[in-house]
């Protein structure tokens, strides 16, 4: 990879991906009916035609036949004839990413999967940003004794392996999505808080934040002019990291099912479905696996390339 | 030299009790308490209150955590709702699995990560240096339990060449210890790589940046005009004092080993302690998640006091005024 173009390539993948997951629903053509008795596990690519009857019951099968006064659909498990009257509309679509077991579009649950592990991630990293940049401040302006016990509670908990401490209260709260993103920003803030006293601590020496205190700036201008900007670089590089790290820690509970409630489809609980049954249908844990990667890589890639801009401009 | 062991070693006291308390605030603070967790619609209202007093629930809240501290004092960590295993018995059982899976990643993390380091800087921005660092970044970022499951589908179940999980073959018993030990290596093979490469993903990104570094000083420089050989040079010379920090990062790659060996052992059924703390989540048996995450964090605080005292040994300028 071009060294030079890190936070370009990965902004532009960032964005590709959130356009993807919140104005493809827009776009796009709706998804067929979930059939699980004759669209299940179909690969992707596959046409299918879609058949609303009278009742409001929707048939979804590659395999239809019209004849004079009925439609034959046909299904791995069974043949259905229906009378043609009782047919409301007809049309045909395509599964493009295929049809996990029940017979539901990959395409439409990736997309709102994206949208709930996105936002959960985003969220958690806000929450995280807050705690760790009050915490690290208080820190480093609140005197040695106040320091000293807030940065041995951070290393407290920094000790805890985070996937321990998020089952033992996953375990505990049994979460929804609030509750998971409270859990996931709570749990990693620690390593911001850190890194937002050490600035300060180092800011506090430099010259230009003394030329400014010894020509009588006021505090809350030393802030805004001096403080501020130079901690903008460091934390918007750390949050663009921490952001993947929670996608992938809010996929892995999910994977594991100690994430929000399995109805709601995230990109972890696609993979442990798909795993189930890995032997039938490659798609369904490949797909969302590799969307976690793609989103997690553009990350790493802005992190990365906010810490070259950073270090050009020192 | 020893002094700076006595000192980390007293530290961790502190520690290990900040790190205690944590895990009963968050049990405590929780909805509920152990007498709820083994509710049954059946318990009268005395079997409860019996329940309550039989874990100590009736007592007040400062007396429950005196008595928690008590317990890990005396390494009495408690039974489990579910099997009534003693839970030190439990760690006692599922730790050696645990510790095997993760010593042979970290062996793997060590020689993969140098490996593909050294190949890597060898010839800077050649074909190995791209292809390596764009595939370390996208190990990097593919979920632990993804990777895992797509090895299982293609080594185990589609080309047979390894066991999809567990730790031995059925009837392995029977068999005679060399071949037992090769069935128990078969089966350790695909975990170990799943863990270990990620891992090394990232110690080959962090020592390539390092070995650039060295390579620009005046004693390469120097090694070269007296004519060494190009992969003496690497191998020697820049490894080296390359290798220092990446003591304190294998250290520090604890953490990523003993999270990453739940999901491991969950794929692959590896009857370790990640794999006791997923079914004690699933089943709600606090004390068993209790000890575990204890066990775990108490792990962490000791791979960074080793890795520290690690460096100390290799580096004779942290041993005078270590941190």
């Amino acid at each position: 990879m071009n060294r030079g173009r890190r936070l370009e390539v990965g902004v532009t993948g960032l964005c590709m991906l959130v356009a993807f997951c919140m104005l493809g629903p827009l776009l796009l053509p709706a998804p067929p009916a979930a059939d699980p008795t004759n669209a299940a596990l179909l690969p992707p690519g596959t046409a299918v035609t879609e058949i609303v009857l009278d009742d409001g019951r929707a048939l979804v099968s590659p395999d239809v036949r019209k004849e004079r006064n009925i439609t034959v659909v046909k299904g791995p498990l069974r043949t259905v004839e229906v009378t043609n009257e009782r047919i409301v509309s007809i049309r045909t679509t395509r599964f493009w990413l295929g049809s996990d077991r029940f017979g539901r579009d990959v395409l439409a649950q990736l997309m709102a999967g994206g949208r709930i592990s996105i936002s959960i991630a985003a969220l958690a990293a806000l929450v995280a940003l807050l705690v760790g940049t009050t915490v690290g401040l208080t820190a480093a302006t609140g005197g040695r004794f106040v320091d000293s016990v807030l940065m041995r509670m951070v290393d407290a908990l920094m000790a805890f392996p985070v996937l321990f401490l998020l089952i033992l209260v996953a375990t505990i709260f049994r979460p929804g999505p609030l509750v998971l993103v409270a859990l996931l920003g709570m749990t990693s803030w620690m390593g911001l808080s850190r890194l937002v006293r050490g600035q300060v601590l180092t800011l506090r020496g430099r010259t230009f934040v003394l030329a400014a205190r010894a020509a009588g700036c006021p505090p809350t201008r030393i802030w805004r002019t001096h403080y501020l900007p130079n901690l903008s670089g460091p934390l918007s590089q750390d949050t663009a990291l921490r952001v993947g790290d929670l996608v992938l820690a809010e996929a892995t509970l999910s994977y594991l099912g100690l994430g929000i409630p399995p109805d709601i489809p995230t990109w972890g609980a696609m993979v442990a479905q798909g795993h189930r049954v890995m032997l039938d249908g490659w798609w369904l844990a490949t797909l969302p696996g590799i969307a976690i990667a793609f989103l997690v890589v553009s990350l790493a890639l802005i992190g990365d390339g906010i810490q070259e801009r950073l270090s050009l401009s020192e | 030299m020893k002094s700076l062991v006595i000192r980390r070693l007293l530290l961790l006291i502190p520690m290990v009790w900040l790190v205690a308390t944590l895990t009963f605030i968050v049990v405590a603070a929780a909805p509920g308490s152990y007498a709820d967790t083994v509710d049954h619609p059946g318990l009268t209202a005395e079997q409860r209150e019996a329940l309550r007093a039989r874990y100590g629930l009736d007592q007040p809240i400062h007396r429950q955590y005196l008595s928690w501290l008590g317990s890990i004092v005396t390494g009495d960590l408690g039974t489990s709702f579910v099997t009534k295993e003693p839970v030190d018995r439990l760690l006692a059982r599922t730790l050696p699995p645990t510790l095997l899976l993760g010593a042979s990643a970290l062996l793997l993390d060590f020689i993969l990560g140098v490996w593909i380091a050294v190949t890597a800087v060898r010839k800077p921005r050649g074909w190995f240096d791209r292809i390596s660092s764009v595939v370390s970044l996208g190990i990097a970022g593919l979920p632990s339990f993804w990777v895992a499951g797509l090895t299982v589908l293609v080594f185990a179940l589609l080309l047979g060449w390894f066991p999809a999980s567990h730790m031995h073959s059925v009837g392995a018993d029977t068999l005679s210890p060399l071949a037992s030990l090769g069935d128990l290596l078969h089966h350790l093979l695909l975990p170990a790589a799943c863990l270990g490469l990620a891992a090394a993903a990232g110690t080959a990104r962090y020592l390539r940046s390092t070995l650039l570094d060295i390579r620009g000083e005046r004693f390469i420089l120097a090694a070269r005009a007296r004519g060494l050989d190009e992969g003496r040079i690497l191998w020697v010379h820049t490894l080296r004092p390359a290798l220092l920090p990446v003591v304190t990062i294998l250290g520090l790659s604890l953490p990523f080993l003993v999270s990453g060996s739940v999901v491991i052992e969950s794929v692959f059924s590896w009857p370790g302690v990640g794999l006791a703390l997923l079914q004690a989540a699933y089943a709600r048996d606090v004390p068993v998640i209790m000890g575990i995450t204890l066990l775990g964090a108490v792990a962490v605080l000791v791979g960074s006091l080793v890795a520290d005292v690690l460096y100390a040994v290799v580096d004779p300028r942290a041993r005078e005024d270590g941190p």
